[in-house]
């Protein structure tokens, strides 16, 4: 019955609904998967008993006709998610043995909804990285190959363990994160549908903080219908978080009626980089053409300041990172250096600070330590906030002109090889993120959708970007492009 | 603007990380990369442009000056490094 892990949210929640198969069932079925996709090192902490008592539970309120959206649906939970008694380690070293002795609101309204969690997933450390080599843990592997190559690929990043427990059907879902394109990137380096809402739309609460002013949650699933599904119940206002919008929200599944017509689609003209391959061209066309043909408008606009965007980000992340990791000092949690004779409470920090953190974490936090340093504050930290302003005017510029979504690549290239960034500079990794890390910078909601296959059978996706608080809107155009384009390939089962 | 080694010391000890002497050098090569990579930020003009604040326009919430939480030591020192007699251990800082 492994068939059963290959069920889309919609398809396994209609079948628990006419009891057609148990959640317990369900559950069995992916654990079953887990444990065989081990070399894709997707799944970090495995949590079988959690996973059996909540589908035990998820079953006697079906048999009740208690079905709430997520009920017995199996997911796996980015490491990044703070889950009580169960290690959640942002896959740092720093916070080695920390068990939080609280839930984050988003995987307490997961569970609220019947979910069922199966463990928690592979990332990048602190979310910063872009291709799941910066892991604590190390590299998860993408199930995704070249053809008949075996080289080992990145599944992308930050939420690489997500994106590639879904795509390997280990879990019918997962939770991402996205501070820059964490969520987006990775879905399209693998596949699969993923969606940044709104700034504001998921709480924050209970979630290992990399950039407060940029990160969101989102759902991670194999179709645009899971992301409204799974995006309705993690979404919602949280007292505890005061950044968290006091919106309704609405449902989401229900405004997925395919009708586009009239819409007006939005291709900025400066997301065609110099040296963009000819696949992501040639895809970026098809994509435009389908959502024509389904009866959009589309117009060329420009978004002037777009170029301005990573490196503006990579001053705004860097810096509220800075301040956010200041917490990990070896006193409260984590992992604490053992110290030498005559250490006093500086070296304590140093120390364990330098064996706690990766080495690209360390780079980040010091350089976002640079940024704020006095001198230099208003020379990169304001300006860079000020090149932020102008990024978000450009977005309400052409909202304000009619624009209803804007349609772009998700990512510069297809998935690559693990180790072959290696010898790269910072700079190039920080490359990949260059068509997502703008809807981060405006706080809008975007989505990655899977389009089409490059010509090495990798999966490459395309990018909507839609109005603030708008996801519903948004997520029915994703899925008029989603039918249009029929994306259905899988990766052949190797591991 | 060129990072020596002897700045990337002091960013380092600023953000309360150890980095061995010898690693200063490629460290400041790594900032002159990400720096140089920021500088482009210049050529943009921000003249009577305000720095971002917040993302969506909205106020935050405010609440009563109450207490409603708390009487969680146990919980809150649970897992720490070392904790004793009700407090965080950590080693002597003042002589």
């Amino acid at each position: 019955m492994s068939d059963l892990t290959k069920l889309t949210l919609a398809e396994a929640r209609d079948k628990l609904r006419a009891r057609e198969v148990s959640s317990l069932e369900l559950t069995e079925a992916c654990l079953t998967e887990i444990e065989g996709a081990g070399a894709l090192n997707a799944f970090v902490h495995h949590t079988p008993e959690i996973a059996r008592d909540q589908a035990r539970a998820a079953d006697a309120r079906l048999i009740q006709g208690e079905a709430p959206a997520m009920c017995g649906l199996p997911i796996g939970v980015k490491d990044l998610f703070c889950t009580k008694g169960v290690p959640s380690q942002a896959a740092s070293r720093i916070l080695q043995g920390f068990l939080p002795e609280y839930e984050s609101t988003v995987t307490q309204q997961l569970f609220d909804a019947g979910s069922v969690m199966l463990g928690k997933l592979n990332m990048d450390e602190f979310a910063m990285g872009s291709s799941n080599e910066t892991s604590t843990y190390g590299n998860v592997i993408n199930p995704w190959r070249r053809g008949n190559d075996d080289t080992g690929l990145t599944p992308g990043g930050s939420s690489g363990g997500s994106a590639a427990a879904v795509a390997a059907d280990l879990c019918l879902a997962a939770t991402g994160t996205d501070t820059g394109g964490s969520i987006r990137q990775p879905a399209a380096f693998t596949g699969i549908v993923g969606i940044k809402p709104t700034y504001g739309r998921c709480s924050r609460w209970g979630v290992v903080a990399f950039a407060s002013s940029l990160d969101q949650a989102g759902p991670m699933t194999k179709t645009v219908r899971d992301a409204a599904i799974m995006l309705g119940a993690m979404a919602g206002h949280d007292p505890k978080d005061s950044t968290s919008a006091d919106l309704a929200v609405p449902d989401f599944e229900a405004m997925l009626t395919g009708d586009i017509r009239g819409k007006v689609i939005g291709i900025p003209k400066e997301y065609r980089m110099d040296g963009m391959p000819a696949e992501i061209e040639k895809l970026w066309a098809d994509g435009t053409d389908m959502l024509k043909s389904a009866g959009a408008e589309v117009r060329e606009i420009s978004l002037p300041h777009t170029k301005y965007a990573l490196p503006a980000y990579y001053v705004i992340a860097p810096a509220e990172a800075s301040s956010n990791l200041a917490r990990y000092d070896g006193v409260r949690y984590g992992h604490r250096a053992a110290l030498g004779q005559g250490d006093g409470i500086t070296e304590m920090y140093e120390k364990t600070r330098a064996e706690g953190f990766g080495h690209e974490v360390q780079r980040r936090v010091m350089v976002g330590t640079y940024v704020l340093s006095a001198g230099f504050y208003d020379a990169y930290y304001n300006r860079a906030r000020k090149v932020r302003a102008l990024i978000k005017r450009d977005f309400d510029d052409v909202f304000a002109a009619g624009i209803d979504a804007i349609l772009t690549p998700a990512t510069p290239s297809a998935a690559f090889g693990l180790g072959e960034m290696k010898d790269a500079d910072p700079v190039q990794m920080y490359l990949n993120d260059v068509f997502t890390v703008t809807v981060n910078l405006a706080g809008l909601p975007g989505v990655a959708v899977p389009t089409g296959l490059d010509g090495q059978g990798l999966p490459l996706g395309l990018q909507l970007i839609g109005r603030p608080w708008e996801e519903g809107d948004l997520l029915n155009t994703a899925y008029a492009l989603e039918q249009a384009a029929g994306f259905v390939a899988k990766p052949g089962k190797w591991w | 603007m060129s990072i020596e080694p002897e700045t990337a010391a002091r960013v380092a000890k600023l953000a309360r990380i150890k980095v061995e002497p010898e690693a200063l050098p490629a460290l400041a090569a790594e900032f002159n990369t990400i720096l140089g990579f920021i500088e482009q930020l210049n050529e943009v003009n921000v003249d009577g442009i305000e720095p971002m604040t917040s993302v969506t326009p909205m106020r935050l919430k405010r609440r009563e000056d109450l207490v409603n939480d708390g009487d969680r030591q146990a919980q809150i020192l649970k897992n720490a490094p070392d904790a004793r007699e009700g407090f965080f251990a950590v080693p002597k800082v003042v002589e």
